[in-house]
């Protein structure tokens, strides 16, 4: 039986959609089953993140709807093995799928994946309840901001009203030299005031942006710090009894000096 | 006057990400109390139970509240968990 996953923040624009891009395709390379769905009905974008949006024939809706089977909507991505995604619609509104129809479908969907990502809109309203309601756990994604982070703390509530345990924190574009210069929160300023584990800091980084232009998650970049740290995640979703160290996101010598005083002796 | 320019010059800087990891701090505990005068209800109600046993007080103008105010330092903000408590009589306990 699969797991559901719901990445969601409260906040717009902290890096939800890319994350769930980049944790599908990291799933999906080390050899899990995956499925990623799109609850932001009405503002789609993970199927543009992920270069599929013209393979799109039926979405989220239709098959909540029954206008097609859940196989029928499934577009394959045929640069990962085993990645597929259920698009959200671009022409209804959130009202148009309830928390029950998302917990029929998730369970359904379980038991042909090994992973189900959620993608879940901004907001606390009902599309963040369907984007939690089929879900066995959650990652809250954060960037070092007050806004964000007050956002976060505020779904961290939210989801365990809502009988989801322990959710995690993601915390996205971290910039090294302004932590330095105690100019950006750091870490342990955020884990100390939201009381939460993490499960992977991604640096700032403009390969993000190059990457989502081409269509391409950035994971695949070998290169790329933010997929390193993307990679890094998905390790420890894909197997979390792993210790997976976080010094091995920074290339060579002196930088890795300079990244442990940064991060702490957390995993990034 | 001049004493608060004074000051306001002689300020060692802050670095940013403390002012920003401190007004969160307030913000979020605001965020959870606001949401919740039962919290305080809550806590105004156990504090009359103990006070009880040792002193006679007027319990309607008992007021539990969460202040925030510029800390010593000058730099941070900090809550506090603040109770006015007006006594009439201290009881005779014990021996
Ligand atoms: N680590 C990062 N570095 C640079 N840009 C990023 C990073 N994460 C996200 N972005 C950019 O921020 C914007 C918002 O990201 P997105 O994933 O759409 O957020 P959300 O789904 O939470 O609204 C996008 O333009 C994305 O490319
Ligand atoms: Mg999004």
């Amino acid at each position: 039986m699969g797991e559901i996953i719901v990445i969601t923040s409260g906040k717009g624009g902290v890096g939800k959609t890319t994350s769930t891009a980049n944790i599908g395709a990291g799933l999906s390379n080390l050899g899990k089953k995956v499925v990623l769905i799109d609850t932001d009905i009405g503002l789609r974008n993970l199927d543009v993140v992920l270069g599929l949006e013209n393979r799109i024939v039926y979405d989220l809706v239709d098959v909540v709807e029954k206008k097609c089977r859940v196989k029928q909507a499934l577009i394959k991505d045929k640069r990962f093995e085993n990645l597929f995604l259920i698009p959200a619609a671009q022409t209804r509104d959130k009202s148009a799928v309830s928390p029950s129809q998302m917990i029929e479908l998730c369970d359904e969907l379980r038991k042909d994946f090994d992973f189900v990502v959620i993608d879940c809109p901004a907001g606390i309203e009902q599309g963040f309840k369907n984007a939690i309601a089929g879900a066995d756990r959650a990652i809250v994604v954060t960037t070092p901001e007050v806004s964000a982070v007050r956002d976060a703390d505020r779904i961290i509530g939210l989801l365990e009203s809502h009988g989801i345990k322990d959710p995690v924190l993601l915390i996205n574009r971290i910039r090294i030299d302004m932590v330095k210069r105690g100019d950006m929160m750091n870490i342990d300023d955020i884990l100390e005031i939201l009381a939460v584990k993490h499960i992977g800091v991604v640096p700032d980084d403009e390969k993000i942006i190059e990457s989502t232009n081409r269509g391409e998650p950035v994971i695949a970049d070998s290169k790329s710090m933010a997929g390193q740290a993307y990679r890094n995640i998905t390790r420890r979703i894909a197997f979390p009894d792993e210790n997976i160290p976080f010094l091995d996101l920074e290339p060579a010598g002196g930088l890795r000096g300079l990244f442990k005083k940064v991060f702490g002796d957390k995993k990034v | 006057m001049l004493d608060v320019i004074m000051n306001f010059f002689r300020k060692p800087k802050v670095a940013s990400k403390d002012i920003a990891a401190n007004r969160l701090k307030v913000c979020i505990i605001h965020d959870k109390t606001d949401g919740s005068p039962e919290i305080l209800e809550m806590i105004r109600n156990e504090i009359i139970k103990i006070i009880d046993n040792y002193v006679e007080f007027d319990r309607d103008a008992l007021e539990v509240n969460i202040t925030h105010a510029d800390a010593a330092d000058g730099k941070t903000v900090s809550s506090a968990l603040v109770a006015n408590i007006p006594i009439k009589r201290v009881k005779r306990i014990g021996k």
